[in-house]
């Protein structure tokens, strides 16, 4: 990683650490979201009609994707906004770091907990539903298209999630209204993995692997956007060239 | 001779229809302590803001620390020099170091000798015992030097000093500006914009005073004879009886006026050769002298001047 990039990543690590806002929604958001669909889940009965135990799943599943795509939102809006809130942007815009350096720093710092959180949230996910599931759940969870989509899709939508909060944050003025428009952009994408989790696609490995590279590419384009709403002048002074 | 440090040439700022200044060329050399000053609103912070290539001028040409300011140079002319906003700008939630280190990594010192320039830097402003202490615990003179220290980290060439003691209460003040006059001793070339004449008196090498536009660049002493004629403040015990005969015959000019009941300023092209003549004469004339020294005008005299001149304009 390049030396400036690793600077701010690990600053935002450090920072994040100590923000108990941050830190008690990273605990308490993936347990709310998680809670029910994981109970849902041991509720299945061997006898349970397929259609429903798909639908309980399919929801599981969502919920799976809906913590690295809501989680990071958290993160985002405060990353521009809120060291312009507490002056502190200033005296790291005026460094020799490069925005696009800055901004991917910021990124990977929102984007490695939030990964590693649905990774450790659907690792334990599939040790439950081996050791106490029906074995019907076990079947149908245990798909190499499901594990293939968590593992790509988490880091893919985490990363759409953090640029489109950071476009907001860029353009924004206070932190709470830049995290909650972040959360309201990316609930379209939602609806996308719903194709994918309620079986409206059949899942299997090409489409887990297409779906990825959808997203892929949808990452790109947020990157370019948040690079070119990245204007230092902007930033500082009320007035600005848009 | 050493070049500039910062050369300016026509440079120019205007937010849509508004300017923040305009037309400003100067020059700053190598080691000097230039003082920037001017009321509120005038385009000091912006000035600095437009040398430190945090925004873009909207005309004119600059270079700072022999670097051209353009787009394409930001980051090369960025690392040459340092910034100190008004606001301290530090991560409360972290400590004195891990603020020092952070932005050491953004300067691109090498990790092998981050722990030795951060220690070094807190050392010069003397926060040594506080490397452990939360930003946030610090008081606002306490975060105003680990700023300090901040910007010396990366060994800049040109230091940007915006407000540097707004804010803070007299023994703080004291404080930074010991360290603004260790600095001079260290070769670094120091803008210092701030609202305080007397700091820009005692601390400046030349001061420029700007109001949208540059009204006048130059050393203090040099902006006082510019801008008053030098006059001897003369005291008596009681009032001449002539005093257009008294300074008349000590060969001071006729351009005298009287303040009060003996007390006058009589104005001097050379207060040196004038003022033992004047003497002379007042103790002929028999007038008990009281006072009699050259009238000594401050640097807010001088900017008093300049910038009521601009109100008088504005009206």
């Amino acid at each position: 990683m390049n030396p400036r990039t690793s600077a701010v990543f690990r600053k935002e690590l450090r920072d994040f650490r100590r923000n108990k806002f941050i830190v008690g929604t990273m605990i308490a958001l993936p347990i709310f979201v998680i809670a029910i669909p994981f109970l849902s889940v041991l509720g299945i009965k061997p006898g349970d009609p397929e259609n429903v135990v798909r639908n309980i799943l399919g929801g599981a599943s969502l919920s799976f994707f809906l913590v690295p795509l809501i989680l990071p939102t958290v993160i985002a809006g405060y990353a521009v906004i809120g060291e312009r809130e507490q002056g502190t942007l200033e005296p790291v815009l005026t460094t020799p770091v490069r925005e696009s350096e800055l901004l991917i720093g910021k990124a990977l710092a929102a984007v490695v907990p939030c990964v590693s959180i649905s990774y450790t949230l659907y690792a334990i996910y599939r040790l439950v539903v081996v050791s106490a599931a029906a074995p019907v759940v076990n079947h149908l969870v245990n798909q190499p298209s499901q594990l293939l989509a968590v593992i790509l899709f988490a880091p893919l939508l985490a990363t759409f999630s953090i640029w489109v909060g950071l476009a907001i944050s860029v353009r924004s003025n206070d932190v709470r209204v830049a995290q909650q428009l972040s959360g309201l952009a990316v609930l379209p994408m939602l609806g996308l993995i719903a194709l994918f989790s309620f079986r409206v696609l059949t899942p299997s490995v090409a489409v887990a692997l297409a779906g990825a590279l959808l997203l892929a590419v949808f990452d790109l384009v947020a990157w370019r956007v948040v690079s070119a709403l990245f204007d230092r002048e902007r930033l500082l002074t009320r007035y600005g060239s848009v | 001779m050493d070049a500039p440090a910062i050369r300016a040439s026509g440079l120019t700022k205007e937010f849509g229809p508004r300017t923040a200044f305009r037309d400003l060329t100067f020059e700053v050399g190598a080691g000097e302590v230039f003082g920037f000053l001017g009321p509120n609103g005038a385009g000091k912070t912006t000035t600095v803001r437009v040398l430190g290539t945090l925004i873009r001028p909207t005309s004119g040409t600059a270079e700072v620390a022999g670097v051209p300011l353009a787009d394409a140079d930001g980051p090369e002319l960025r690392s040459l020099v340092a910034v100190m906003p008004e606001n301290p700008g530090m991560y409360l939630r972290l400590t004195v170091y891990d603020n020092l280190e952070y932005f050491a990594g953004l300067y691109g010192i090498p990790r092998a000798q981050m722990r030795e320039r951060i220690l070094s830097s807190l050392d010069t402003v003397g926060m040594g015992p506080r490397v452990h202490d939360y930003a946030g615990s610090l008081s606002k003179g306490l975060r105003q030097r680990a700023s300090l220290a901040r910007t010396l980290l990366s060994d800049p060439k040109v230091l940007f000093l915006d407000e540097p003691t707004s804010g803070l209460d007299p023994v703080a003040t004291r404080e930074v500006r010991e360290l603004i006059e260790g600095l001079r001793t260290h070769g670094v070339t120091v803008f210092l914009t701030t609202h305080r004449l007397d700091e820009a008196e005692r601390l400046c090498d030349r001061i420029a005073i700007m109001n949208t536009t540059l009204r006048v660049v130059g050393r203090p002493d040099d902006l006082r004879r510019q801008l008053f004629e030098s006059a001897i403040e003369v005291r008596t015990a009681r009032p001449l009886a002539d005093p257009a005969a008294v300074f008349g015959s000590a060969g001071a000019t006729d351009v005298w006026t009287q303040n009060g009941d003996g007390v006058y300023t009589v104005k001097a092209d050379d207060p040196a050769a004038t003022t033992p003549a004047l003497a002379r004469a007042l103790v002929a004339a028999g007038a008990d002298i009281l006072r009699l020294a050259e009238v000594q005008r401050t640097l807010e005299d001088v900017y008093l001047q300049l910038v009521s001149e601009d109100v008088e304009v504005t009206r």
